[in-house]
C-alpha cells in the first residue's frame, strides 16, 4: 500500500528517510519524524482496534496523550509490549504493532457480538449480574471477565531493557513548552535562574506548532524555534524533550518520565530505554496546555472522528490528512483553523457550526475560502460500521433540543470541537482547589497550595497575546524571587485572528425513532445511557458515578471524557457543573512503566548486599547462603551430594566433637564510649553492669519500654570508659537507634558516646573441646588457659601486626571463643584458622548448626524473641535486676505479665524419638480436636540433636515448665503432620552449662 | 516525599530520615513511681491529630541526630524544625 493520505509539501518529518513498519501482519511505510499513528494514517490505515466492553471498532482519535483508542500491542527491539499509545510511540525501522481486545482478528471480532447484546450490558452490569452464587466468583466469573475484557498482553519474559532513575534539583521547573512555557522559561532564565523546560512530545513547541499565529513577524512554530536555540545556548537551562511530568508531590517533588531510548534505531548497551526523574524544584511552572473536547453524538466513536485539533496537527506536522471528504463539526472557531488547512492542501471541508450565524476573522476567512459552512447544524449520528461513510446531520431547532430536519451528508472523516479543557491535573495534584470558570465551560486552578503558578490555556487563558504576556511576566518575577535578578524583556508583538465565544453545545439531540450509541468515555465504552441510568439507580455523587459507570477510569484518565461526564451529570441533575464537582486528580497523568518505576533496583541490585571479608572463600567451599537482612551468611558448606540436613548435622557433630570456625562478622558492634558508659548500661539492659571489671564480658538482655525483649548480646569492658557492645545480626541497626534515641532525648546528661563499629572488624567464632587448642596455634605467645582466660573473659593480642580481639563466650554452649580482627584482615585469620586447625579436625559450620547446636542448649534467639516474649517468657527472668530501675522494668509488674499461666518456654522431642516437628506447629492436647482446636504454645525452633541422636525443638507453651513430663500434640495442617511430643526442660544439652566453663 | 530540614545538616530528602513519633512525650523519671496510667500513657497512648503535631524525626542516613520537626499532618507542611534541646512553640 502506498501512502494514500500523505500530503505533499507540509509537515515537519523527513521524508528522504523511509522507515517501514508492520501493523496487523501487513509490511507499510512511514517517514522519520511519524509517529505510528501519524503512520497508520498516511496508509489510510484508521481501524486501530476494538473497545473495551461492546468490541466496536475503534480508530484513532487524538494525537497525543489524549489518544483513548489506539492502545496497541507493539514489539520493540524484540520485546512485546502492551497498551503503548499509537499516538505517543515515535516510527523506528522494523516496529511491529498489533490492535489489541479482538479475535480472531480487528476486522473481523467474535467478541463484537457484545454490541449487538448491549442493551445487556447496561452500567454496573458486572455488579448486578455475577453477585450469584458466591463461590463462583473466583472460579468462573471473573476469569471469564478477565479474559472477555481488558487490553493488551503483558510479557511473561524478563524485560531485557535498561531503565534508570536521576535526581535533579532546579530552581524552576516547567512543564510543557507551548507558548506559556517557552515565554515563561525564557524569562526566567534570563534572571540566571536554574531552570528545566520538559515537553512531553519529540518536538518543543506545543499549539506553536500548529496554531495560525504570528509572532514578532515570525510563525509561532520559527518563533518557538527560535526560543528553543536561545534556550539551548543558556548554561542554566536544561531542556527535555519526550518528558512527560506526571507526577507532582509534596514539598514540589515532580516526578517526570523521559522516553531515552524507544525512538532510536540502535542503541548502546547500557543506554536506558526510559529514565525516571525526580525533580525538586523551587519553583514550578505548570504550563501544560489545554485538550480538546470532543461534542457527544450518535455512533460518534466509529472510525474516522477525530479531534479537529488532532486532525490539524496531522497535517501540519506530519503531512498527513485524516480524509479527503471531511466533515468539520464545532461550536467555537478554532475548528475553522482546520477547515482552512484543509482547503489549503485541496481538500474540501463542510463546516457545521453550532453556533447562529457568526462572523468573526477566522469566519470570514473561511468564507471568503469559499469553504461551505452551516450554521445552527449538528452532526446527529455516523454513519458506517468500520468507516465513517456518511453522517446524519440536521439543522437545530430554537433551543438545539432537536433537529427541524434530518439530511446525508458524504464524508470519510469527521473533526470535532467542543471547545477547550484546560490540563490541570498537575495542579490539582499539587492540592490546589478547581474554580468552575463558566465562559469556558472548565474547571481552572484556584490558589496555589505549594510554590507553582499555572499559566497560559492550563488556566483557561485562550488568546496568545494574554498568554504570551502574562508568561513573560510571570516567568520574570519566579525568576526575581529565585535570584534576585530583575530582568527587563521586551514582550513580542503577538498577531492572531480573534475568535467568538463558543457555544455551550455539547451533545447532540438524538433524531427521532433512533437510538444510536452515543458515547461519553471511549476507552471504558461508557455511554450517555449508562450514566442516564446510574443516576436513575439513585447514584449521585460524581464518584460513584465514576466507579459505577468506570466513566473516566481508563488509562487515559478521562482526559476527553470528564467534563462531557460531568456536563451530563448536572443537566439530569439540574444542577451546574461546579455543583457536581470533579472527581480526583491522581498520578500518573500518563501510563508509566513498570521497568521505569523499578529502575536499576532489579535483581540482585534490588537491595544491597552486604558480605563478610571470608564471603569469597565460603563461595569456594560451596556454602549454600541464607540472607539475613542485607548480608548473606552461610548456612551450611556441602560436601558431595549432602543435603542442608545431613551437612547441618556433620557440622554441628564436629564442633561437640572437635572444632569448629563460623563467621560471625555480622553481629552487629556498637563501639561505646564516656565516664558514663556503666551507668548507661545499667540502663539499657536488664541486668546489673556497675560492677563489670575490665577485661570482662557479659550477657546482656535488652527490653523495650512495653517489657518485651528486643536484643540480646555480650558487652565487654574494653577499658575503664570504653565497652564493646554485640548485638543480634536483624537487630543491630534498631539497636543502635535506641540507644541514640535515650541517649539523645531522654538521658542527654550522660556523657557517653555510640557508634557503630560492624563492619570494622571481621569476626569468627571457634568452638568445641578442641577450640583452645585451636586458639593456642593462632596466639602461641598467649596465656589461654582457663585461668589465663576465663570463660567470659577478654584479652587483646595482635594478628599479622594488627590488633585482635579475644573474647571467651559461647553461642554453642561448647568452651568457645570469638575473634575479631580488622576486617581487611579476616580472610588470612580465617584462612590461617583453617590451616592450623588441620589436625584438630576444624570445619566450617553455618547458620544451620549454629541454631543446632544453640537449640540443644535452649539457648533462645529470634525465634523466641520475638517481640512477644518478657524475659520471664524465655526462662530468663535470673537476668532482671530487682535492684535498678531500666528501660521496660515498669510493665514487668503490669497484670498480664505475671500470670502463672503465661506462654513460656520449654523443651519437646517426639516421643517417637524419629518425627521431625515443623517450626511454627502448634501445641494441642487433642490431635482430632474440634476446630477452632484450643491451642495451648507453638513451636518456635527445631533441631535434629546430634547430641541425643533425635529430634529436639523449643516450644513456647502455656505454663511452661509446669507442663513438663505432659504428652501433647504438634499439628502443623500445612505439613499435614501431628506428632505426639512430649514436654522436658529447654536444656537438653549440658543444662548446668560445664562445658563453657571448661 | 517530603524535605526535610535537619537542624545540623540543612534540607534533605524524606528518604535520608526515620520518623519517631509525638515528640512531646515524656518518659517517667528512672526511680519514681509511677500509675499505672501515667506508665500507659507513655508506652501506649498517642494522639492522632488533623494539623500541627511536633514529632521526632532521625537522621538515620545523615548524621544520625534526633530532632523535633513541627508538621502539618493534613498537608505536609513542615513549619519549623528543632534540635532536642530547643523549644518548639
Amino acid at each position: 500500500m502506498t501512502q494514500s493520505h500523505r500530503l505533499e509539501n507540509i509537515g515537519l518529518i523527513n521524508r528522504n528517510k523511509k522507515i517501514s513498519f508492520k501493523f496487523n501482519g501487513k509490511k507499510l511505510f512511514g517517514f522519520e519524524g511519524d509517529t505510528l499513528a501519524s503512520a497508520l494514517l498516511a496508509n489510510n490505515v484508521h481501524l486501530v482496534g476494538r473497545s473495551f466492553k461492546y468490541h466496536r471498532p475503534r480508530g484513532l482519535f487524538g494525537a497525543g496523550i489524549d489518544e483513548p483508542n489506539a492502545k496497541l500491542q507493539v514489539v520493540i527491539n524484540g520485546q512485546s509490549e502492551p497498551n503503548i499509545n499509537a499516538t505517543e510511540i515515535e516510527l523506528v525501522e522494523g516496529i511491529s504493532a498489533t490492535s489489541q481486545n479482538c479475535w480472531p482478528s480487528v476486522e473481523f471480532d467474535i467478541g463484537a457480538i457484545n454490541n449487538f447484546l448491549k442493551s445487556f450490558f447496561p452500567a454496573g452490569f458486572y455488579y448486578k449480574t455475577f453477585m450469584w452464587p458466591k463461590s463462583f466468583w473466583y472460579r468462573v466469573y471473573e476469569p471469564f471477565i478477565r479474559k472477555a475484557a481488558g487490553l493488551g498482553v503483558g510479557s511473561i519474559e524478563k524485560d531485557k531493557e535498561r531503565y534508570e532513575h536521576k535526581y535533579e534539583y532546579c530552581d524552576l521547573l516547567v512543564t510543557g513548552s507551548g507558548p506559556s512555557g517557552l515565554a515563561s522559561a525564557y524569562a526566567a532564565a534570563k534572571t540566571g535562574a536554574k531552570v528545566i523546560l520538559a515537553e512531553d512530545k519529540p518536538r518543543f513547541g506545543g499549539s506553536l506548532l500548529t496554531d495560525d499565529v504570528n509572532i514578532d513577524n515570525l510563525s509561532g512554530k520559527d518563533w518557538a524555534y527560535k526560543i528553543i536555540s536561545e534556550l539551548k545556548k543558556m548554561p542554566n537551562v536544561t531542556l527535555k524533550n519526550r518528558s512527560q511530568v506526571f507526577g507532582y508531590y509534596d514539598h514540589n517533588m515532580l516526578v517526570m518520565f523521559e522516553r531515552t531510548g524507544d525512538h532510536l534505531d540502535k542503541k548502546s548497551k547500557y543506554h536506558p530505554r526510559q529514565r525516571l526523574w525526580y525533580i525538586r524544584s523551587k519553583e514550578v511552572i505548570l504550563s501544560t496546555g489545554s485538550i480538546e473536547r470532543p461534542i457527544v453524538f450518535g455512533n460518534n466513536d466509529t472510525p474516522g472522528i477525530f479531534l479537529a485539533s488532532a486532525a490539524k496537527e496531522y497535517m501540519k506536522v506530519y503531512g498527513v490528512a485524516v480524509g479527503k471528504k471531511p466533515l468539520i463539526f464545532t461550536n467555537n472557531d478554532s475548528a475553522y483553523e482546520t477547515a482552512i488547512e484543509f482547503k489549503k492542501n485541496g481538500i474540501d471541508p463542510i463546516v457545521l457550526d453550532t453556533r447562529e450565524e457568526q462572523n468573526s476573522e477566522l469566519i470570514n476567512d473561511a468564507k471568503n475560502q469559499g469553504i461551505q459552512i452551516k450554521f445552527s447544524h449538528a452532526v446527529a449520528v455516523a454513519n458506517g460500521y468500520k468507516k465513517v461513510k456518511s453522517a446524519k446531520i440536521g439543522k437545530l431547532n430554537s433551543n438545539k433540543t432537536g433537529f427541524e430536519n434530518i439530511e446525508i451528508v458524504q464524508c470519510d472523516c469527521i473533526c470535532v470541537s467542543g471547545f477547550w479543557t484546560p490540563t490541570v491535573h498537575l495542579t490539582s495534584q499539587s492540592g490546589n482547589k478547581l474554580k468552575f470558570n463558566k465562559d469556558i465551560d472548565a474547571f481552572v486552578p484556584d490558589k496555589s497550595k505549594q510554590k507553582e503558578t499555572t499559566i497560559g490555556a492550563a488556566n483557561g487563558s485562550f488568546t496568545l497575546k494574554e498568554t504570551i504576556e502574562k508568561s513573560f511576566e510571570s516567568g520574570a518575577d519566579v525568576g526575581k524571587k529565585l535570584t534576585a535578578n530583575q530582568v527587563n524583556i521586551q514582550v513580542p508583538s503577538v498577531t492572531e485572528k480573534k475568535h467568538k465565544s463558543h457555544d455551550k453545545f455539547w451533545c447532540s439531540p438524538l433524531p427521532k425513532n433512533e437510538n444510536p450509541k452515543r458515547f461519553v468515555d471511549f476507552q471504558n465504552d461508557v455511554s450517555v445511557a449508562d450514566i442516564e441510568l446510574a443516576l436513575r439507580e439513585g447514584y449521585r455523587s460524581i464518584e460513584h458515578v465514576k466507579r459505577y459507570t468506570t466513566l473516566g477510569m481508563a488509562t487515559d484518565q478521562g482526559r476527553t471524557s470528564n467534563l462531557n461526564g460531568l456536563q451530563l451529570v448536572s443537566n439530569i441533575e439540574n444542577k451546574i457543573v461546579p455543583e457536581v464537582g470533579h472527581t480526583t486528580f491522581r498520578p500518573p497523568f500518563t501510563p508509566v512503566t513498570i521497568g521505569t518505576i523499578v529502575g536499576r533496583e532489579v535483581g540482585h541490585h534490588y537491595m544491597p548486599t552486604r558480605k563478610s571479608p571470608m564471603h569469597e572463600w565460603h563461595l569456594k567451599k560451596n556454602a549454600v547462603f541464607v540472607d539475613a537482612g542485607a548480608w548473606k551468611r552461610p548456612r551450611y558448606y556441602k560436601q558431595g551430594n549432602e543435603n542442608l540436613f545431613e551437612a547441618s548435622k556433620r557440622e554441628a557433630k564436629n564442633v561437640r566433637e572437635n572444632v569448629g570456625i563460623c563467621d560471625v562478622t555480622t553481629l552487629g558492634k556498637i563501639d561505646i564510649k564516656g565516664p558514663d558508659s556503666a551507668e548507661f548500661l545499667n540502663r539499657v539492659y536488664t541486668n546489673a553492669w556497675m560492677k563489670l571489671p575490665v577485661g570482662k564480658a557479659r550477657y546482656g538482655l535488652m527490653l523495650r519500654e512495653d517489657g518485651m525483649v528486643m536484643d540480646d548480646g555480650t558487652t565487654t569492658r574494653i577499658s575503664e570508659n570504653h565497652y564493646h557492645m554485640t548485638t543480634t545480626t536483624a537487630q543491630a541497626a534498631n539497636v543502635l537507634s535506641h540507644l541514640e534515641y535515650y541517649l539523645q532525648i531522654v538521658w542527654p546528661e550522660l556523657n557517653v558516646n555510640v557508634v557503630s563499629t560492624t563492619e570494622q572488624w571481621a569476626g569468627a567464632a571457634i568452638a568445641g573441646p578442641k577450640s583452645r587448642e585451636l586458639l593456642k596455634k593462632l596466639f602461641p605467645d598467649l596465656d589461654v588457659s582457663n585461668e589465663g582466660l576465663p570463660f567470659m573473659g577478654y584479652v587483646e593480642s595482635s594478628l599479622f601486626g594488627v590488633p585482635a580481639k579475644i573474647f571467651r563466650i559461647s553461642f554453642s554452649g561448647e568452651l568457645a571463643y570469638e575473634i575479631n580482627v580488622e576486617s581487611d584482615y579476616g580472610l588470612s585469620m580465617w584462612e590461617k584458622l583453617m590451616e592450623l586447625g588441620k589436625d584438630l579436625k576444624v570445619q566450617p559450620y553455618g547458620t544451620e548448626a549454629l541454631s543446632t547446636l544453640r537449640i540443644e542448649m535452649g539457648h533462645v534467639a529470634g525465634p523466641e524473641l520475638d517481640g512477644r516474649t518478657i524475659p520471664s517468657d524465655v526462662s530468663l527472668d535470673g537476668m532482671v535486676s530487682k535492684k535498678k530501675d531500666f528501660i521496660g522494668k515498669r510493665s514487668l509488674v503490669k497484670e498480664a505479665f505475671i500470670k502463672n499461666d503465661r506462654q513460656k518456654i520449654v523443651g519437646l522431642v517426639p516421643t517417637d524419638r524419629k518425627s521431625s516437628i515443623p517450626e511454627g506447629s502448634h501445641i494441642v492436647s487433642d490431635k482430632n480436636g474440634k476446630l477452632p482446636n484450643p491451642k495451648l504454645g507453638h513451636v518456635s525452633s527445631s533441631c535434629w540433636s546430634v547430641e541425643n541422636n533425635n529430634p529436639f525443638s523449643l516450644a513456647i507453651i502455656k505454663d511452661g515448665k509446669n507442663m513438663i513430663g505432659k504428652k501433647f500434640f504438634a499439628v502443623s495442617p500445612l505439613h499435614k503432620k501431628a506428632i505426639e511430643v512430649e514436654v522436658i526442660s529447654s536444656h537438653y544439652v549440658d543444662p548446668k552449662g560445664e562445658r563453657v566453663r571448661s | 516525599m517530603l524535605h526535610i530540614k535537619c537542624p545540623y545538616c540543612g534540607i534533605r530528602s524524606q528518604k535520608e530520615f526515620a520518623y519517631g513519633g509525638d515528640a512531646t512525650v515524656k518518659r517517667p523519671k528512672l526511680n519514681s513511681d509511677v500509675s499505672d496510667k501515667e506508665w500507659d500513657d507513655f508506652v501506649y497512648m498517642r494522639k492522632s491529630p488533623r494539623g500541627k503535631h511536633i514529632e521526632l524525626w532521625h537522621h538515620i542516613s545523615g548524621c544520625r541526630q534526633w530532632f523535633k520537626a513541627q508538621r502539618d499532618t493534613a498537608t505536609h507542611e513542615i513549619f519549623k524544625t528543632a534540635k532536642i534541646n530547643e523549644e518548639i512553640k
